[in-house]
């Protein structure tokens, strides 16, 4: 425990770097697409849901467990755990907090340093005149994307530009970080976010207005794009898929879960308001997605490219092997205004949210380790480093989505699962409830003392239990046979894609090595190895940091 | 474009507009608190 001399500059600039840590690439290129894949228009309904009844609770518990843990000299999740859990086993739960970080940092930087490379490409006008085909060979070819040879031998990913766009991405990363909260994150945040909301109503502006575009086909209108993410499936409100889908992409905007949150408002006074500015960030982060995100890259890409493409194609990589080529549509000079702006806004989004991601780890080691600023930077930009490397060489080989699956998705689970139960029953909902209204700025309605204690972790624990026992396709029809089976065989048909059944490799043959030759089951397990190693070897930092405060103390009282 | 499409995504983007204008407003009517830091002390929290 140290006495950091970190701080906010301004109340304006936390609700930025909030909200820049909210605000992601998720807000543009996730969210679309989640909604097009789950009933359109109908989507918005279990999302809005899941953000009143997890999403804003989410944001209160966290913003008022991290200055519960600042003001007692406690910035990073485990001690923050520690300080209100005031058991052993909390600030090991707490290790998830800096363990999803490293982990979603290590292959985001990589997608950060991606979208800084277009920006210049954008502005050199490389993709001029390129056909559709020829801008995704060049994401290809900018990504060392070979296909082919996989299985015959290993033959890694060596993009030159690429690695040294990311060195570049990181450096700045560390850069800013080794500036501190107010000298680095904080300037940055009050700079890009507004550039950000700028280019983003720019695009929207386009995107919404571009209306028929003439290429010919029948539904190439940016209308018919509007239409088809925003027309209502009513009958599709009763699949359970969708409602987990919706409540999944609530913890992706929101960054709830991942413990950035935590680490920020560590350094908010005990008296200041947390109510509002929670409310603040988290609104502008719905604003970026639902206004600006879900007006941008569906509707233009359907003005060009016809909706039975963009239903096939929709995805993130769209962001780079599509855009530059629509943009292109709109003349030289409106193109490589709007590829800047494009790639520039998703440059922000990203490290404003990497910047967030980085927080955690260097508020750990400042605390426990008595580490200045830069150290810790330096140290944090070696370690996304080390863990980096291999999403990048073996980016075909299943790495990236190794790590995006783990620390991206089941991480953020597992820790928003933990903080729920220690807050509103171990901690107890009533001091929680002091704790959310402490100095606020609003008066924040008396109905969600309920739903912090009930609706929210039941809502919390079923996405948890869904993801983990998940049977066949997690359609309504699944469960009812999977829970005939159950009683009837003794058996669970588990999904590929559930927790257990990725942990068990249900339908995979797990086989590391064929003719000598590595083989793609061999990277997926090592990427596992390395991750459990990671959260092993944060998890004896804590043990360390422990022990060393219990001497400090032992000493003190003597 | 549809009218219920039309109708929902002005609903929703239309409300999501001001509940964001109107957050941001009641912060920067607020005065700023300019001071550095989290003092460590022992306030009873309960």
């Amino acid at each position: 425990m140290a006495k950091v001399k970190e701080g906010w500059g301004s109340r304006i600039g936390l609700i930025l770097a909030m909200a820049g840590n909210a605000v992601g690439l998720g807000n543009f290129l996730r969210f679309p697409v989640q909604a097009v894949q789950n009933g359109g228009g109908t989507f918005i309904i279990p999302y809005f849901v899941s953000f009143l009844l997890m999403g804003i609770p989410l944001l209160w518990v966290e913003w008022s467990m991290g200055r519960y843990g600042g003001v007692r000299g406690n910035h990073s999740t485990p001690f923050i755990f520690d300080s209100i859990g005031k058991k052993r086993l909390w600030k090991y739960v707490g290790v998830f907090g800096i363990f999803t970080n490293l982990g979603i940092i290590s292959y985001y930087t990589y997608i950060e340093s991606w979208t800084l490379s277009y920006t210049f490409k954008s502005l050199f006008q490389e993709f001029a005149g390129m056909t559709p085909e020829q801008v995704s060979a060049t994401f290809d070819t900018y990504a060392g994307i070979h296909g082919g040879n996989i299985g015959h031998h290993v033959d890694p990913n060596f993009p030159l530009l690429a690695i040294a766009a990311f060195f570049v991405t990181l450096a700045l990363n560390v850069y800013v970080l080794s500036k501190g909260l107010e000298g680095g994150t904080e300037k940055v945040a009050k700079i890009a976010m507004p550039l950000l909301i700028l280019f983003g109503i720019f695009l929207a502006v386009k995107g919404v207005f571009l209306g028929d575009t003439g290429i010919g086909c029948d539904t190439c209108n940016s209308w018919a794009g509007l239409d088809f993410l925003w027309k209502p499936d009513y009958d599709s409100l009763g699949n359970p898929k969708i409602w987990l889908a919706a409540a999944g992409q609530i913890f992706f905007t929101l960054s709830v879960g991942m413990g950035t949150i935590h680490c920020y408002s560590a350094f908010v006074k005990k008296n200041d308001d947390i109510a509002l500015n929670a409310m603040t960030a988290g609104w502008m982060n719905e604003f970026v997605e639902i206004v600006l995100g879900a007006s941008v890259v569906i509707p233009i890409a359907v003005g060009y490219m016809g909706i039975d493409w963009v239903k096939e194609n929709a995805g993130f990589m769209m962001a780079f092997k599509t855009m530059p080529y629509l943009f292109d549509q709109w003349g030289p000079l409106l193109a490589t205004f709007a590829g800047v702006a494009w790639f520039g806004l998703l440059f922000i989004a990203g490290i404003t949210s990497s910047l967030a991601m980085g927080t955690p780890f260097m508020n750990f080691v400042e605390d426990e380790f008595n580490w200045g600023r830069v150290k810790s930077a330096v140290v944090l930009g070696i370690v996304i480093m080390i863990m980096a490397l291999p999403t990048i060489l073996f980016f075909e080989y299943g790495v990236f989505d190794e790590y995006d699956y783990w620390t991206g998705t089941v991480s953020l689970v597992i820790f928003a699962t933990a903080e729920i139960i220690l807050f509103a029953w171990i901690f107890g909902v009533d001091k929680g409830w002091k704790e959310i209204n402490r100095g606020a700025d609003i008066k924040v309605p008396l109905f969600y003392k309920f739903v912090i204690k009930w609706i929210t972790p039941l809502f919390i624990l079923t996405i948890f239990i869904s993801a983990l026992i998940k049977p066949l396709n997690g359609e309504v029809s699944d469960w009812q046979t999977a829970i005939h089976q159950l009683f009837t065989q003794g058996s669970w048909p588990w999904a590929h894609d559930s927790i257990i059944g990725q942990i068990i490799h249900v339908d995979e043959k797990v086989i590391w090595f064929i003719d000598g030759v590595p083989t793609l089951m061999f990277f997926k397990d090592m990427s596992r190895v390395l991750l459990v190693l990671t959260f092993v070897g944060l998890s004896y930092l804590v043990h360390i940091a422990s022990k060393k405060r219990k001497s400090l103390s032992k000493k003190s009282k003597a | 474009m549809s009218t219920p499409a039309l109708t929902l995504m002005i609903l929703v983007q239309g409300t999501v507009t001001v509940i964001s204008i109107y957050f941001l407003l009641k912060v920067l009517k607020k005065p700023e608190k300019p001071e550095k830091g989290n003092e460590i002390d022992d306030f009873d929290n309960n």
